[in-house]
């Protein structure tokens, strides 16, 4: 006799859900105390909820056959009961973490909250931009790891862009060389793991570097040593006006741009936007030197003797060898699926376009910056970005060298000076999955702007 | 410039431009050669930017005499089309032939020639060259890392039982061909769970069990990259299929769950991993941290594997649902005998690049306290007797790394091309 009702099939899954629930908080049920139940009874006790789900979705499926008629079209069943149990999965693995959590934080007598962030940190922090020293908060500390870890990212993102875009567009060069050596510096570079490379830079190369007493000095005050490579830096007096009249000057040049463009649009008229904009941008800033009051002086690095074999430089600015190995490694290795993603974009254009343009009389110059860039970048900035995103992930690699960056600091030596696994981690996944979304959400703006409008 | 006319190369006297040419292209060369390898400057008479420019702007002289439209000799105009198209390119040439010409020979000198292989202390190195004495010494700790050395026999026995296990698929019949899918997806990882659990951790059958944590070395790469690859295909797979399903709890949980992997680093996975996920856990239920970082790191790339074959699926046109539909399949039949094999084959490519990061990112969990491949060469590099010898153990990493990526993406390219059916 075949069932012809739903009633069982429901029974049987009510059954293993309170069954479910019932293991997950409380154990089981009944426990004998033997060797036989804990041998080869117990693991098929653990599955009784799915083993009463199992039979229970036979049953449905005897139903529904025998109701042909509900199979196909979305039926409300259809339609709410994977959706239900789905729902009911994902709220009890929560509600299971999160009871396990607090009984668990009850037993250490931890208690969950954010205020260690106003703690004293009273660790020191080695490479820091902002002003940090251990007096500061566990929240100051946070600032200066996202802090390092921005700086690190830009940096490699700017440099891989360059290194990128120049071995994507030489990989298409009519020089068979020049054609060979970029697919070698691709295969070579794209097929070693990150953290090869970076340990490479940093353990290997960079500490190959002479000490600071025995540095060749290059352009005169650059120096390269194992101790990091030191730079002259700019002393500056009054350096807000001069960083004003900066911004102040690139405002006005994107409304001379868009002044321009409505010009042409309407009137026809050319203006010379590159002179306008150049003379811009170095009369203002010249301007607050001279008018302003800003000025600078240039410190060079001198090299100081502490004790008999122990030289140091002073003065200057310190780029410290865990940021020059991580820029190494990450842009040469990020450079590659740049450099991937603009010879697609490149390949990408068909060659109809190329022969259209220049038969409507265009030169090289005019059809490479009017006819192919401007399509080939709608395909080459979305995977591009992608990589983006994932250099600033692959950033928190820096741990690895001790570079202070936001999972050191802070997932690192404030994680194991607090103890507050949860808050931390949680707070570090938190920034990235933000920056990451963030940079989603600028990628499908300028999508939806530069996507094909058709009429 | 009328003068400079005369000397562009014509066709009237093509042999001196050829010879002319040849021989100043083979003085700059030879001016590389001999100041790079022997360290004798023919030229340094000459003011020093002028001596260092000297290479190159001989040979660019003869490059541009070189250059023709058109002579008839057939290697000539291989040269001329290929290497020599226009100034800028005959001189990027050069360049690169010069620094091909400085840092080759040294760079084979210090990795083979000059390189120390013999001996068991460090002292036998003595060369210039690399010492490879260091990887020779350590290398059962690379490979197999602080596993007992007796018992190296069962991981070597479990690696060789499964690469012969994997090859089954050229063997089979073709009555059994089509049962290959469910063996690999569903018997294969079975079998390669039961020899890792009896034979490499071992406990019964009279073997001595091993701590996971004395696991390491390229074996435990393998161990984790293998697993991580079981698991992250199926997982990813369904996510794939609740991101395009018409159910929207289904659906926002899918895309919520894809979107929180893809946002964070793996390094942080690895921390919650190891640190936070303990916290989530009944007092008396303890799960082994390798387990727990296979978990970790196959949740991270299901997500990826997910954004890929949502690619796929979303490539496939209408039709095939509606023709799937119309012959009476219900959902599950439909996905897995229509619509999922025609997007797995459009997504081979994207299903590899990820699976190569996925190989790329296993050293990462020498953070948590794994010492793999990497993090074996790491420990050895600091061990107080064999100090120095960082470039040797990193670089054999890379060799070791560049192999096996270089291997796997040329497989999928092979791939792509055999399971291309359409035009």
């Amino acid at each position: 006799m075949i069932m012809k009702s739903k009633i069982p099939a429901y029974l049987l899954f009510f059954i293993g859900t309170l069954d479910l629930i019932y293991k997950l908080f409380f154990g089981a049920i009944f426990e004998p105390d033997s060797d036989f139940y804990y041998e080869y009874v117990r693991p098929f006790v653990t599955f009784t909820p799915f083993i009463f789900f199992a039979i229970g979705g036979v049953f449905l499926k005897e139903y529904r056959v025998n109701n042909t008629l509900e199979i196909y079209g979305t039926t409300k069943f259809n339609y709410y009961t994977p959706q239900f149990f789905v729902f009911l999965f994902t709220i009890l693995i929560f509600v299971f973490f999160i009871y396990n959590a607090q009984v668990n934080m009850d037993t250490r007598g931890i208690q969950f909250g954010f205020d260690f962030l106003r703690q004293e940190a009273s660790f020191d922090v080695n490479f820091s931009l902002i002003e940090y020293d251990g007096s500061h908060s566990y929240g100051r500390v946070y600032f200066v790891g996202l802090i390092n870890t921005l700086l690190v990212a830009v940096t490699s993102i700017i440099i891989c862009t360059i290194i990128g875009v120049v071995v994507g567009v030489a990989r298409l060069s009519p020089n068979y060389l020049i054609r060979k050596v970029a697919g070698w510096y691709v295969e070579f570079f794209r097929n070693i793991p990150l953290v090869v490379q970076i340990f490479f830079w940093y353990f290997a190369a960079l500490r190959t570097m002479p000490l600071p007493q025995n540095t060749e000095p290059f352009f005169g005050s650059f120096f390269l040593s194992i101790k990091g490579f030191y730079t002259p830096s700019f002393l500056w007096n009054n350096l807000d006006i001069f960083i004003y009249s900066l911004i102040f000057a690139l405002i006005s040049i994107i409304f001379i741009k868009k002044y321009s463009d409505k010009l042409r649009a309407q009137e026809g008229k050319q203006i010379p936007v590159l002179y306008i904009s150049l003379s811009l941008i170095i009369i203002l800033p010249l301007l607050s030197f001279l008018l302003g009051g800003s000025s600078f002086e240039i410190e060079k690095p001198v090299l100081k003797k502490l004790a008999k074999t122990s030289y140091i430089f002073e003065g200057g600015l310190r780029i410290p060898p865990e940021f020059i190995a991580l820029v190494l490694a990450l842009s040469l290795y990020t450079a590659t699926f740049v450099a991937e993603c603009v010879r697609a974009g490149i390949e990408g254009i068909s060659k109809g376009q190329k022969e259209a343009a220049a038969s409507i009389g265009l030169n090289r110059k005019q059809i490479l910056n009017l006819i192919v860039m401007p399509q080939a970048l709608r395909i080459i900035i979305p995977p591009t970005t992608n990589q983006y995103l994932n250099l600033t992930k692959n950033s928190s690699l820096a741990a690895l060298i001790a570079y202070p960056d936001l999972v050191l600091v802070f997932a690192g030596t404030a994680l194991m000076q607090t103890g507050r696994a949860i808050e931390i981690i949680m707070i570090v996944m938190f920034t990235y999955l933000s920056i990451s979304l963030l940079i989603s959400l600028g990628m499908n703006w300028y999508n939806k702007k530069m996507a094909i409008k058709e009429k | 410039m009328k003068k400079f006319y005369y000397l562009k190369s014509n066709k009237k006297n093509l042999k001196i431009f050829i010879l002319l040419g040849f021989i100043l292209i083979f003085t700059s060369i030879l001016d590389v050669i001999l100041k790079s390898s022997l360290g004798i400057n023919l030229t340094s008479f000459l003011p020093n930017t002028i001596n260092f420019l000297f290479p190159l702007i001989i040979g660019s002289i003869g490059f541009y005499f070189l250059r023709f439209e058109y002579t008839g000799i057939k290697n000539l105009d291989l040269l001329n089309k290929n290497i020599n198209t226009n100034d800028f390119n005959a001189i990027l040439t050069l360049l690169i032939i010069f620094v091909l010409i400085i840092t080759v020979p040294p760079s084979l000198n210090w990795l083979i020639f000059e390189a120390t292989i013999s001996g068991e202390t460090k002292e036998s190195c003595t060369g210039e060259g690399a010492c490879w004495t260091f990887i020779k010494i350590w290398f059962r700790r690379i490979i197999y890392g602080m596993y007992p050395d007796e018992h190296h026999w069962r991981i070597n026995i479990s690696f060789i039982a499964l690469i012969v296990l994997a090859f089954v698929g050229y063997f089979t019949g073709n009555k059994l061909r089509k049962y290959l899918p469910l063996y690999y997806i569903i018997i294969y990882p079975i079998i390669a769970f039961l020899f890792i659990y009896y034979l490499i951790s071992g406990g019964s059958f009279g073997l001595v069990w091993i701590d996971t944590g004395s696991w390491g070395g390229l074996s435990l790469t393998f161990i984790v990259a293998f697993f991580c690859l079981i698991f992250c295909f199926p997982i990813g797979m369904i996510l794939a299929l609740a991101r395009r399903s018409d159910l929207p709890t289904t659906r926002y949980i899918s895309i919520s769950f894809i979107e929180f992997w893809r946002g964070v680093p793996l390094i942080t996975v690895l921390f919650m991993a190891s640190v936070m996920f303990p916290m989530f856990l009944p007092d008396d239920l303890f799960i082994d941290k390798l387990i727990r970082v296979i978990i970790a790191i196959s949740l991270f790339e299901a997500a990826y594997v997910a954004e890929v074959i949502r690619g796929g699926l979303q490539a496939l046109p209408r039709g095939q649902y509606d023709a799937a539909k119309s012959l009476g399949m219900g959902y599950w039949k439909m996905h897995i005998f229509v619509i999922l094999p025609q997007a797995l084959k459009f997504v081979i490519p994207g299903i590899a690049n990820t699976f190569l990061a996925l190989v790329k990112d296993t050293p990462l969990i020498f953070v948590v306290g794994l010492a793999d491949f990497v993090g074996m060469i790491t420990m050895a590099k600091a061990n107080p007797n064999w100090l120095g010898f960082v470039m040797e153990g990193y670089i054999f990493a890379a060799i070791i790394f560049w192999i096996i990526c270089y291997a796997m993406s040329n497989y999928s390219q092979k791939l792509e091309l055999k399971y291309k059916t359409d035009k």
